[in-house]
């Protein structure tokens, strides 16, 4: 029954990804989208709605910290329609003060905890950019609240995702950056990461190069070049590379924004918990991630994620940043085969779900939507409900994954960033070798680990009839 | 050592190619065979040894207030940068090296003093391991259709090609001699591949001297009697590897390709693969772009694109791909050459015949085949790999392409070869490394007017002790991927070729996958191997206990002699009835693990530095990275996380982040 499920949701998927009928793949009202029809054929045993809730997670740092606290000044959604109702503050800051920083950050999205550094107390935090505008607003609750994240006498560095060209042409619309001068404890750092819709052209030029059939080896190159996509890969991944740096190597707190707060700041937040957080190179610390990071942090997954690189008319908020941040983890984990417990099919299953899906996980654009107006809880399935059943688990589980507690830096050299053919040639290359590759791999791990339990069973056996000898003897 | 002019300059520091603010402070030394850095740091002394013989080239660049920097390229692609601080020492040094680095003779070569402590005995089994009568043997020669000639006797015919040829039967001497005539260098037609299943083969030559309307008859008659040798197709394949263009205006020179209006039923076809000048050009100009300091992505994939590098390795793949489908699926046999037949023809032969035979794909095989369509066809390793000082315009990549291809291959084919990737980067440091006489000379005539082999030592049996470390976990005989002709798509996709920075960019650590898996998977399956020994062990230690024990119950309740199957169901129950202490067991289980083991070969390996027969190790950070990787890869180890590895490249990516 699940197999026939799951092919109906192929068709679909295809339907709306390949071919494209305008109607069928931008259905206006989302309550008439599969998941909303979709009923699950298999038992729920861990319902995903509730896996990663802010408390839990919270619950884990706060042993190694009383600096922070949950708060619930957004419980109606009205301080930051895109945040969620629980966020996580520092403590000397009261909800009176954060609702006076909101008016002051893009979105009202104020600086929230996104990721605490066990080993040195350094911190990232995330918001939308400071609106200055061009006669320098300022606003002391906003300056106090990010001081309040930093220890005495140390300094910390705010990484702006914008070129400082592109930052201070935001100040004519209102919006802007830091003035060191008002925040004399931090020091600014641009890393330029694309706006979403240069990264769509990116993606569509891509896939363009990718399906070329014409077989010429220079033309090929080319267009890959030009695509750009892999530029943005590296440069992606250079600012979460710096922005770990800074926590781990510098050990200063830093505080990330671009102008929403909602797209390259999560990408550089999200990666660099990849890099310093082992627990995020686990299936399920990899789910909380893209829970805390991604679904909860307000990335808007129904503008951004409609149509994938094939739609006709140009939709004004398409664009792959979620791929792309799936495409540097990919990247980091063919540097690190070994240090993580998934393996590629699970980054190409997100993908696929993010964009076409019978689970409700990434409807909506953020939680106040997907709460409150869409009740996605009670009326449809959570993704995680599905992938975290054990028959699931192991399809995405990788066989080499041995924990490792320590930092991984990877290199961001071009020589060392490759395209991702899984996700990208999928289609134009047969797999069947390195499928098969795949599989011997799996043998060869699964045939020790059955040899190991034999030899073990083997080894107590004996020990046991050498103990029973000895007592037959001493009668 | 009379060319030494300096054997030891201290306080030189060596440049971190990555992050160049850093650098380690040593002495340099040279030696009649090596340049040797020592670090001063006491806790590491690590030791950079670089053979002369690798050296492509040595560059004085300006003085600076730190001292004088010299920049040796290698031929491994190594770049070393060193600062000398007085300009003097820098001078005799580079004076030194370029004297050192240009050898004018074959006795000043590494492989006539390096001395693996082997007795003769054992050299001479060495030189015996790749035996390519033998070879023919396997291929099912000589036969019906074919024989061994003697035509080539002392070599008579042709000094380029080997003594030992085959050739069809019908083919007379007269026949041989004279279609010799016709061939540039006189490479007439001979067998480099038979295919036992359908009696097709592969045959090599040079290009006719036909001119604009030259003709021979016994060049006719020969192609007749390959033709006539495989009764399975009425025509042959007559593949010129070079552009049309190169072809025609060969034939101003009295030159050219066959006319298909001479001979009989054959089918001639051009297949475009540049001369070894072009070839040249663009591996440099790759070469440049792997060196650029922190590159674009666009500076990257421009200069890629712009070297046209994975364009001549594709023409390369495209034409091997043909002959085999020509031999597979047509049953046809092709005679391949280019103008002398000795770069593009042995290129395209031996990757046809590796897409065609798994043979060519496990270790020994590869050897083979090197041994038989390089080595023995006169492939001139001297000229192209500039092992002695001679004209730079010979010198060009024509065997790293080939290496480049099967590297291709087995990135689309990850089960189909008995060896790694490490196999092949090893190949191709001791085709430059002179360390063994295998690669020496340009034909079988100078080795053995030199001695090569009761003078030197040979790779193959270097290389067949240590195969250990260059066998792939994922291939298995049985496996579908190893059995028969690869079966590729008709139209190969470009994407299908990628940039090698495994070997273009190999003592770039930080650049690599920090993890192998190819190292992982072969300590698991050590300790595979361990286990499984343990396992029968105690399976045998078991069963005598029991039938001692079962004695003693016979004796006391006198039951009836229990079978050894009713021991095996009595341990099968226990499995069923203590799930949880299985687990418990598991971790107390003190199994051998690899990376014990890994550590023992670190050590192995450490020793061979010091006889620096293993390229690797040549490198600087290599013999840190041996134990280093291997601490990470150990299977069972949790403990044994990559601290040494993620510690090391810290500091270097740190300058990438901070410079990008």
């Amino acid at each position: 029954m699940e197999e026939m499920c799951f092919q109906w949701w192929v068709f679909l998927f295809c339907l709306s990804f390949l071919f494209a009928p305008q109607a069928l793949s931008t259905l206006d009202s989302i309550t008439l989208m599969y998941p909303f029809f979709y009923r699950p054929m298999f038992e729920v045993i861990e319902d995903g709605w509730h896996s990663f809730l802010p408390e839990q997670e919270f619950e884990l740092y706060s042993s190694a910290t009383s600096e922070w606290r949950l708060s619930y000044v957004n419980k109606e959604f009205a301080v930051c329609p895109s945040y969620p109702p629980i966020v996580t503050v520092p403590k000397s800051i009261d909800d009176e003060a954060l609702r006076k920083v909101a008016t002051f950050r893009h979105g009202g999205r104020f600086p929230v905890l996104s990721y605490y550094h066990k080993k040195n107390g350094m911190v990232i935090m995330r918001s939308g950019q400071p609106l200055t505008g061009t006669n320098g607003r300022r606003c002391k609750e906003d300056e106090k609240l990010i001081n309040a994240t930093l220890r005495a006498g140390k300094r910390g560095y705010i990484i702006d995702t914008r070129s400082l060209n592109v930052a201070q042409q935001a100040r004519a619309k209102g919006g802007g950056f830091e003035q060191e001068a008002h925040y004399p404890q931090w020091r600014r750092i641009h890393k330029s990461i694309e706006r979403y819709h240069i990264l769509q052209e990116s993606l569509i030029k891509l896939v363009e190069a990718c399906n070329d059939q014409t077989h010429n080896m220079d033309r090929w190159l080319s267009k890959l070049e030009a695509s750009n996509w892999l530029t943005h890969i590296k440069e992606i991944l250079t600012a979460a590379c710096l922005a770990a740096q800074c926590i781990d190597r510098e050990g200063a707190s830093i505080l990330i924004h671009g102008t929403e707060g909602t797209d390259s700041t999560l990408q550089v937040t999200s990666l660099a918990q990849i890099i310093l957080e082992p627990r995020s190179r686990t299936i399920r610390g990899f789910e909380a991630l893209v829970e805390r990071e991604w679904l909860q942090a307000g990335h808007p997954f129904q503008q951004r994620c409609a149509q994938s690189a094939y739609c006709n008319t140009k939709q004004k908020w398409e664009a792959p940043v979620f791929l792309l941040f799936l495409d540097c983890v990919w990247q980091i984990l063919r540097q690190f085969p070994c240090s993580f417990e998934f393996n590629e099919n699970f980054l190409i299953m997100l993908f696929e779900h993010a964009y076409a899906s019978q689970f409700g996980t990434f409807l909506g654009n953020n939680e106040s939507e997907s709460r409150c107006k869409l009740k996605l809880q009670q009326k449809t399935m959570s993704l995680w409900s599905w992938v975290n059943q054990p028959g699931e688990l192991s399809k995405f589980t990788n066989p080499l994954f041995e924990a490792n507690n320590l930092v991984i830096w990877p290199s961001v050299a071009p020589q060392s960033l490759p395209l991702w053919e899984g996700i990208f040639l999928r289609w134009n290359r047969s797999s069947k070798y390195l499928d098969e590759a795949y599989e011997e791999m799996v043998n060869i791990i699964e045939y020790n680990k059955e040899l190991q339990a034999k030899v073990n069973i083997l080894r107590r056996q004996l020990a046991e009839l050498e103990t029973e000898d000895g007592m037959q003897e001493s009668p | 050592m009379e060319h030494i002019r300096t054997p030891k300059v201290e306080n030189v520091r060596l440049v971190d190619r990555v992050s160049p603010k850093k650098a380690a402070l040593g002495t340099l030394y040279l030696t009649a065979t090596h340049v040797i850095f020592v670090e001063n740091s006491p806790d590491t002394r690590k030791e950079t040894w670089i053979l002369h013989s690798q050296i492509s080239t040595i560059e004085k660049q300006a003085t600076t207030a730190t001292g004088c920097p010299l920049l040796i390229r290698c031929k491994n692609f190594q770049i070393i940068q060193l600062i000398i601080p007085q300009e003097r020492d820098c001078h005799d040094v580079y004076i030194s090296l370029i004297r050192l680095a240009r050898p004018v003779k074959y006795e000043e070569l590494y492989c006539f003093s390096f001395n693996p402590m082997l007795d003769k005995e054992e050299r001479e089994q060495g030189w015996v391991l790749i035996d390519l009568s033998e070879e023919y043997k396997r291929m099912g020669l000589p036969n019906h259709y074919w024989q061994l000639s003697d035509v080539n006797r002392d070599y008579r015919v042709c000094d380029s090609y080997p003594t030992e040829l085959y050739v069809p039967k019908s083919a007379t001497a007269h026949i041989i001699v004279g279609s010799s005539k016709f061939r540039s260098r006189r490479r007439f037609p001979v067998l480099s591949y038979y295919c036992k299943d359908n009696h097709a083969s592969i045959c090599r030559s040079s290009q006719p001297l036909s001119g604009f309307s030259a003709r021979c008859l016994e060049d006719e008659q020969m192609l007749q009697a390959i033709r006539k040798a495989n009764p399975g197709s009425d025509f042959v394949y007559v593949v010129d590897t070079r552009p049309k263009l190169n072809a025609m205006a060969n034939r101003a020179a009295g030159k050219g390709y066959e006319n298909e209006d001479n001979y009989s039923n054959i089918k001639f076809q051009f297949i475009g693969i540049e001369n070894i000048h072009v070839m040249r050009n663009s591996l440099q100009k790759m070469l440049e772009v792997c060196e650029l300091k922190s590159p674009s992505m666009s500076d990257f994939l421009w200069g890629l694109e712009n070297s046209g590098w994975l364009r001549h390795i594709k023409a390369i793949m495209d034409a091997g791909i043909f002959i085999a489908k020509a031999v597979s699926e047509e049953g046809a046999s092709v005679l391949v050459h280019c103008s002398d037949g000795w770069d593009r023809t042995a290129q395209v032969c031996s990757v046809a015949s590796l897409l065609l035979d798994p043979h060519y794909r496990t270790l020994k095989g590869f050897m083979v085949l090197i041994e038989k369509d390089w080595i023995s066809f006169g492939h001139k390793f001297n000229h192209r790999y500039g092992n002695l000082d001679g004209d730079p315009k010979e010198i060009s990549p024509v065997i790293d392409q080939f290496i480049e291809c099967v590297w291709q291959l087995m990135e689309q084919f990850p089960c189909a070869f008995e060896f790694n990737e490490r196999f092949l980067i090893h190949i191709q440091h001791h085709i430059y490394s002179c360390q063994f006489g295998n690669f020496l000379c340009n034909s079988q005539k100078e080795r053995r007017e030199l001695k090569i082999q009761e003078r030197t030592y040979s790779l193959w049996a270097h290389l067949w002790k240590n195969r250990a470390d260059y066998l792939n976990p994922l291939f298995r005989a049985d496996h579908s991927q190893t059995q028969g002709t690869f079966h590729l798509p008709t139209a190969p996709c470009n994407f299908m070729y990628k940039f090698w920075s495994g070997m273009y960019n190999r003592f770039e650590k930080g650049m690599q996958p920090r993890q192998s898996v190819t190292d992982y998977l072969m300590a698991v399956k050590e300790e595979t191997q361990q286990l499984e020994e343990e396992l029968e062990a105690l399976e045998e230690r078991l069963e005598k206990i029991q039938k001692v024990q079962l004695n003693c119950t016979k004796v006391k309740s006198k039951q009836s002699e229990p079978s050894k199957h009713s021991g095996f169901s009595t341990s099968d129950n226990s499995i069923a009835n203590t799930p949880q202490d299985y687990s418990g067991n598991m971790k107390s289980f003190p199994s051998r693990s690899p990376s014990q083991g890994d550590e023992d070969s670190a050590l192995i390996l450490t020793q061979d530095n010091l006889k620096s027969s293993d390229p690797d190790l040549s490198a600087n950070s290599d013999q840190e990275s041996g134990v280093e990787d291997l601490s990470c890869r150990s299977p069972s180890g949790g403990e044994h996380a990559p601290s040494e590895d993620s510690g090391k490249d810290r500091d270097s990516d740190e300058a990438v982040f901070l410079t990008a």
